[in-house]
């Protein structure tokens, strides 16, 4: 990489000079009348990081299966280091030294570190592997690339953040020279965020390039060289980082203007539902909630924010009714409550929008009527156990007219819907009947920006007619943009509430990671001094 | 190779994979009959002959289907909540042990009364048999399959037992069988003279009423969320286990039926060769039906046919019955591709 130079004013012109690694040419997908890539042509050279950005459904997973020969493209051609990957083989792209790390890990839990990054990679007939050879390699890559982990660790045992670089180890060690995160952020804290942000300068400093996907336009700004934009399953966008800006990616993304969120002062009621001391008990690999207390008042919105994998899985299980408290109590309206379930739930005015769509929210393989009916099919749809399906079809389709959810028919199969949509559906499902108390567990994950404004405006309608709504998110901006109130969970603990504005967001994050209130007062006291 | 989701299969498409499946099963068949030195063609015709060629060929079918109609109605219930009974075939001989022990003269009733007593309390009797097994799937996750199916095993040598003790027919030259039903606990024939039974009349009914419970009331949704996503069915306020219980209640009842219909229709007796695993079967009608309750009906008389119309062709070319089995089995077989090929496509490479 001759005269490649980091600090160089300008540094997209070095990358010109830099040799082409990895080449898409007019590659297009088409799934029946869907063409999910449409033409795209793109090159990525050594030495600089490609974010990819789009929202769901824009066409990057599928671009990234056919990349790995997951799918055959119906037309067009990969190349990478100027040769031709044949069509639909996975093995030849990892061969090429393409690598990827995927969103959801795939690693064995029950391994080591050591055994994880090296499965795969050892002939099936050997009788003993050189793990002494393998220790050493990894040692060093770790130490070069700024990967620390305990190799003799169970996989089990590791944070989030930690898992992740056994990913990125595990295709550094099948020796990547373009390595492909998807989603990478969305898992980790935002000090974890720039932990790996700083691993992947060096990568790309070392020679490596890397394809960044992405939806997140604060990362795609702070990380990238160069931000390639897919809209609608075709390359909409192209530009140098540094010549960019936030706004016209948002606008590329989405194809118009978005509004941020008009919040109106919130006009708050008394608390509707209140937590004392509820613990949970621990189920599977959760964290359990530990003397949890907490309230939720009419017209306002409480954001929970914390790192995925801290107790928010079980708060939302205990308010959706599927989990029951271990000690504690539950009160609604004064009242506290007994034989907890979803029915139960339900019956106490809870609105639920549950953090999973596919396996939670809805029932794919069933219909739009008969998703939107099954929260109310007993009490509102049928009649001496028979059910009335005209009536479950209008209700649909009067779900489907105000809450814009676009499908063929009620008799649609969710499957077949855009995760908007089928959030679309929750939302109404859940919102229809006016609950006073509204769980949005992470309701726009995943979701293209103008659905992600649609549900924001929705929660906000709710709020105005005195909803008590509890916000679940990862995303941090969101609950900044939308709470009215803000509660950080770690390890199962609740902090202090902040009002809106009250605390910084290094300061969230500092209780993100862990760190208690107190800790964080001495801190700042030691700064100070 | 690889399977690739398809978006919405065609009407064509969903009527061609499961013709080509008959198709690839008689290909299959011809290979063997080959193999046994005879024509394909003439044993074919000989099969459909036997089948359905004539008034006896078709009655004889029909009743072979009775039985098959409701292990199939069982099977089909039960699979749609994703429970899975394998133990039709235990549900039946209970039921038919339930038909002896109360249709041979302990209850002194008119037959009008009598039937539908003894059907009830074989329903029940079919019903606590699978209940068992749903207890414990619900409360401790203990494999159904497992259980149902060594169940079997279990309910067939208890039947041994009373048919060499307390049910042994005192008259009966020492063979291991019952005393036979009284004649107001015996279903009439059809049509005089021929074996076919009201226990087709009341297999029909009970697939109508099957599929209306499945399509149009509450607990046939609630069973059909439940087997496509019990989380989902769950959260959503679905009582998850109260419906696997009532699943298991209306498969284990519909299994029993066939017990009940072969003993006090056909049989008259038990012995422990009444059922040539229609127990098992009913899963292959069950799903050549795709789970559909009136599918059911077809699929048990396609079924039965083949059995029926292979025995009489055996006779005549030589060609042994087993030829059915291989059969049904292979139908079975390219049946549940032709679906998976209607919902996905093969990527070779």
């Amino acid at each position: 990489m001759s005269g490649f130079n980091r600090d160089m004013p300008s540094p997209e012109e070095s990358f010109e000079n830099a040799p082409v690694v990895l080449r898409l040419s007019g590659v297009t997908k088409r799934f029946g009348s869907l063409t999910a890539n449409d033409a795209i042509s793109f090159s990525v050279r050594r030495g600089e990081i490609v974010a990819l950005l789009g929202e769901n459904g824009a066409g990057k997973t599928t671009l990234m299966n056919i990349l790995f020969g997951h799918y055959v493209a119906d037309e067009g051609t990969v190349e990478a280091f100027g040769k031709e990957l044949p069509a639909g083989d996975p093995r030849a792209a990892l061969n090429a030294g393409i690598g990827m790390v995927h969103q959801h890990f795939t690693l064995a839990e029950n391994m080591s570190v050591l055994e994880n990054i090296v499965l795969g990679t050892e002939s099936m007939w050997l009788i003993r592997f050189d793990h002494r050879a393998a220790r050493t390699r990894i040692g060093k890559l770790a130490n070069d690339f700024g990967l620390a982990v305990d190799p003799d660790k169970r996989v089990a045992a590791l944070s989030v953040g930690e898992r992740q670089r056994v990913e990125i180890l595990k295709a550094l060690y099948r020796d990547a020279r373009v390595l492909i995160l998807d989603e990478p952020t969305a898992v980790l804290t935002p000090n974890e965020t720039e932990a790996l942000f700083r691993t992947l300068k060096i990568l790309v400093a070392e020679g490596l390039s890397i394809i960044f996907i992405s939806h997140k336009l604060n990362e795609v700004m702070a990380v990238s060289d160069r931000v390639l934009v897919l809209r609608g399953g075709r390359l909409v966008g192209e530009s140098v980082t540094s010549r960019t800006t936030r706004a016209e990616l948002a606008q590329l993304m989405v194809g118009r203007e978005i509004p941020p969120p008009s919040v109106a002062p919130a006009t708050v009621g008394g608390p509707i539902l209140t937590f004392n001391e509820v613990s949970t008990a621990r189920t599977g690999t959760g964290t359990p909630l530990d003397k949890v207390s907490f309230s939720l008042n009419a017209g306002e919105i409480t954001g929970l924010a914390g790192v995925s994998g801290n107790g928010q899985a079980a708060l939302a299980a205990l308010l959706s009714g599927i989990e029951r408290p271990m000690s504690g109590s539950i009160t609604i309206g004064g009242k506290p409550v007994a034989n907890w379930s979803p029915q139960a739930a339900l019956s106490s005015g809870i609105g639920r929008i549950p953090e999973d769509r596919h396996a939670i929210g809805t029932i794919v393989d069933m219909s739009v009527t008969e998703n939107a009916i099954s929260e109310r099919y007993r009490t509102r749809f049928s009649r001496h156990g028979f059910l009335d399906w005209s009536a479950a079809r209008s209700f649909a389709e009067e779900i489907i007219r105000d809450y814009d959810v676009k499908c063929p028919s009620p008799e649609t199969r969710i499957r077949l819907l855009s995760g908007g949509n089928m959030q679309k559906l929750i939302l109404g499902r859940a919102l229809d009947s006016d609950p006073s108390i509204i769980l949005a567990n992470q309701p726009t994950r995943g979701l293209d920006v103008g659905a992600v404004s649609y549900v924001h405006q929705r929660l906000l309608q709710a709020r105005e007619r005195g909803a008590a709504i509890l916000l679940i998110s990862e995303d941090l901006d969101e609950i900044l943009a939308l709470a009215d109130r803000i509660v950080v969970i770690s390890k199962g603990r609740l902090s202090a509430p902040s009002a809106r504005g009250e605390r910084s967001v290094r300061e969230i994050g500092e209780l993100m990671a862990g760190h208690q209130d107190a800790a964080l007062e001495l801190a700042g006291a030691g700064n100070a001094a | 190779m690889r399977l690739e989701p398809k978006p919405q299969p065609s009407l064509a498409e969903t009527l061609f994979y499961p013709l080509g499946a008959i198709v690839a099963t008689f290909a299959v068949a011809a290979l063997l009959v080959l193999a046994a030195g005879a024509s394909p063609f003439s044993v074919f015709a000989l099969v459909a002959k036997g089948a359905a060629g004539s008034q006896f060929a078709l009655l004889e079918t029909l009743t072979r289907a009775t039985p098959l109609i409701f292990t199939g109605l069982a099977v089909a219930v039960a699979f749609r909540a994703r429970l899975w009974n394998i133990g039709a075939e235990a549900q039946l001989y209970i039921g038919a042990v339930v038909t002896i022990v109360l249709g041979t003269g302990a209850l002194p009733l008119p037959a009008p009364i009598l039937l539908p007593v003894i059907m009830l309390a074989v329903m029940a009797a079919g019903a606590l048999l699978l209940l068992g097994p749903a207890v414990l799937k619900t409360s401790f996750g203990v494999d159904e399959v497992v259980t149902t199916l060594l169940l079997n095993f279990i309910v067939l040598l208890f039947v041994s037992m009373l048919l060499e003790g307390v049910l042994k027919d005192p008259m009966g030259l020492g063979w291991p069988q019952s005393k036979r039903v009284i004649a107001d606990a015996q279903l009439p024939r059809l049509i005089t003279g021929k074996r076919l039974h009201f226990g087709f009349v009341i297999a029909i009914a009970a697939a109508v009423v099957t599929w209306v419970i499945m399509k149009k009331t509450a607990l046939g949704y609630e069973m059909r969320a439940v087997g496509h996503n019990p989380d989902a069915a769950r959260f959503a306020g679905i009582p998850v286990n109260r419906v696997l219980m009532k699943t298991a209640l209306l498969s284990g009842g519909l299994a029993a039926l066939a017990g009940f219909s072969e003993v006090a229709g056909l049989k008259g007796n038990l012995t422990l060769d009444l059922s040539p695993g229609f127990g098992y079967t009913g899963i292959v009608v069950a799903m050549l039906a795709l789970l559909n309750p009136l599918g059911v009906v077809a699929a048990a008389i396609f079924v039965a046919g083949i059995f029926v119309g292979a025995d009489a062709m055996s006779r005549s070319a030589g060609v042994p019955s087993y030829i059915a089995e291989v059969m049904v089995a292979t139908a079975l077989l390219t049946m549940v591709t032709a679906i998976m090929l209607t919902r996905y496509r093969i990527r070779w490479r």
